[in-house]
């Protein structure tokens, strides 16, 4: 009797194959469009699901053995921050500001999108796809724990960390992003590629990573860079993903270029607004800055994104529509986000300041046709103000965008002077948007976004009716502690104490 | 297609004026004074006097801005709904036309201290 002998080990393209593809089945008893409900309502036209490329032909055992790995290496470093007083070795804590805006806006973006690919690959018929998804909403938890572990070691000894998760979901600042998410989760599958995978992950995640991780090394931070490069061959392989997944629906039928096409308009835009907060960290809370929001863009947004477009081309696909009012919005937004934060600084679970001389001197240089000539007479104000002992807060809360959810702070695309106000009706409603392009999104699918939650109308609404003390509860914000402006705050006090223990026998 | 979904679907609005136990909201823009980052939310009562509104609830909110005491209020030119607009103050925000969620802006011609026109 001839033994067959197992061979030691498959190669890999055996190994994918057996490990994906072989995984799929045919039902026998319900009909595929009965066990895939959501993959026809968009309109896609889908015809060869095998079609579907993964370009790292990862499978789930090795994915298992590189993710450990990493959980190892990231652990041990988190560790020795942790035990080696890591939180004193920054430039200044006023660059914890940054941290908590990410923890309370964005780490929770990362658990949405683990929710979101679960759900997509369920819904998606392709086994590479679904695959494919599963892997990268298991990375996308891992990322939101490990942003959770790394910055709860500064929740020991800073304010603001410790409500991540009630700011996320009720405070005003971070509604950008969690409508943002929202909105992603709540579309169909295809839309949600193109949202995540597409315009998240490989349009805006160097510009929104990227600095974040270069700014947490400029400023002493280990702990972010340590989740940071965790997660960076994630990310490479997300981005790659990304674009295969747009690939991957133009090719299959020319029918479906103008709805990718609209959803790359909407999903470029919102976004870019999420960017906002972005450009406000990287020009205003970093003590020692990497980059303007400005070069950032030129690198990230104008280069990489033209590279991008022109790929693109030649399925009929070119750059998003309010490509032109995003550019002429750059030199603006983080100075108008910065003043809009500074104002009303009662209401945020971080804190903000007023740019030194130096920092004033950095920014008139970064943004010379902009900075002096706007924001610079509004600052110096403002610091008059402070002077005088009536430092600024502005008490009337603004009007809010129906769809970005952020207050109506940004001007006219061409004119500086005046704040950009949209508005429509909608069955008898009157809605207003910070921008064109937000009102576009909306006029799209105006059942979806007039059932957005908006901060500042619910605050007025049951059980609140405006009392701003039960709103600071309700959102878990301890006034006094962790709002307003960083020079006096407990924040500040206790940096330079420890540090002052640390560095001398006093 | 009002949204895109398996089946219909209407979405329930959630800051209809029924929600706010009385009130409505009115946006009010002062042009031109961008140290008040957006538009104001003011929650008052239809009933109100539009001139109220301007005295009570508007102008505290104008005086960190270094123009507000030269405002001359006969002058000022207003807009509703971003057309030129004549308000009564004498009469209340409902019979002014103030609708819930107007936006009013009003003008200040001459007045800019913190803003180079551009």
């Amino acid at each position: 009797m001839d033994v067959k002998v197992a061979k030691k080990q498959l190669g890999l393209k055996e190994r994918y194959t057996l490990m994906t593809r072989d995984l799929g089945w045919e039902p026998s008893y319900q009909p595929k469009d009965k066990v895939f409900p959501y993959a026809a309502y968009e309109g896609l036209k889908i015809h060869d699901w095998d079609k579907w490329e993964d370009p790292f032909r990862l499978t789930m055992n090795a994915y298992w053995k590189y993710q450990a790995e990493k959980e190892r290496k990231f652990y041990a470093v988190i560790d020795a921050h942790a035990q080696n007083n890591g939180h004193l070795h920054l430039t200044d804590a006023r660059y914890l500001s940054a941290l908590k805006i990410f923890l309370q806006a964005i780490s929770p973006g990362e658990y949405a999108a683990h929710k979101g690919f679960a759900r997509a690959g369920r819904e998606f018929p392709g086994v590479g796809t679904q695959v494919a998804c599963q892997m990268q909403a298991i990375d996308e938890i891992r990322h939101a724990q490990t942003q959770i572990h790394a910055l709860s070691n500064y929740n020991k000894f800073y304010n603001g960390f410790h409500a991540f998760a009630d700011q996320r979901d009720r405070i005003w600042y971070t509604s950008v992003a969690r409508s943002f998410f929202d909105d992603a989760m709540s579309a169909g599958p295809f839309e949600f590629m193109i949202a995540i995978g597409f315009s998240f992950e490989y349009v805006l995640t160097n510009l929104l990573f990227v600095p974040f991780m270069s700014g947490a090394a400029y400023n002493g931070d280990m702990a972010t860079v340590t989740f940071g490069f965790s997660a960076q061959s994630d990310e490479a392989r997300h981005m790659t993903l990304g674009l295969e997944c747009i690939k991957f629906m133009l090719e299959q039928d020319p029918a479906n270029a103008p709805i990718v096409q609209g959803w790359i308009d909407k999903w470029f835009w919102r976004g870019f607004r999420v960017l906002g907060l972005v450009s406000t960290m990287m020009d205003y809370m970093l003590p020692k800055r990497v980059m303007s929001w400005r070069e950032a863009w030129n690198i990230y947004g104008i280069e990489n994104g033209t590279a991008l477009f022109k790929d693109l081309a030649r399925y009929g696909i070119t750059p998003p529509k309010d490509w032109d009012d995003a550019e002429k919005g750059i030199d603006h937004m983080s100075h108008q986000f910065a003043l809009a934060l500074y104002q009303w600084s009662f209401g945020t679970s971080f804190h903000t300041g007023i740019p030194s001389d130096d920092d004033m001197a950095w920014l008139s240089a970064k943004y010379p046709d902009t900075f002096d000539k706007y924001y610079r007479p509004r600052w110096a104000h403002i610091s008059k103000m402070k002077a005088a002992g009536t430092p600024y807060a502005n008490f009337g809360l603004p009007k809010l965008c129906q769809t970005c959810q952020l207050p109506c702070l940004f001007t006219e695309p061409d004119d500086p002077s005046a704040l950009a106000q949209r508005e429509t009706e909608y069955k008898g409603e009157k809605y207003h948007f910070c921008s064109d392009g937000c009102q576009h999104v909306f006029e799209n699918e105006p059942e979806k976004y007039v059932q957005a939650w908006l901060p500042m109308p619910q605050l007025f609404q049951a059980p609140l009716y405006g009392d701003l003390g039960a709103w600071m509860q309700w959102v878990s914000l301890v006034p006094g502690k962790d709002n307003g402006d960083y020079d006096g705050s407990e924040d500040q006090r206790n940096f330079e104490t420890w540090r002052a223990m640390a560095r001398s026998n006093q | 297609m009002a949204v895109k979904s398996i089946k219909p679907y209407v979405g329930v609005p959630r800051d209809l004026v029924a929600n706010f136990n009385g009130k409505q909201i009115v946006f009010v823009c002062w042009d031109q004074h961008l140290l008040f980052a957006g538009p104001f939310m003011l929650v008052v009562e239809p009933g109100m006097r539009l001139g109220d509104l301007v005295e009570n609830a508007l102008k505290p909110l104008l005086q960190p801005d270094p123009d507000a005491a030269a405002i001359d209020w006969s002058t000022v030119e207003w807009l509703k709904s971003n057309q030129a607009w004549t308000p009564d103050f004498g009469a209340s925000i409902a019979a002014n036309g103030i609708a819930h969620k107007e936006q009013l802006r009003f003008r200040t011609p001459g007045l800019n201290t913190l803003l180079a026109v551009a």
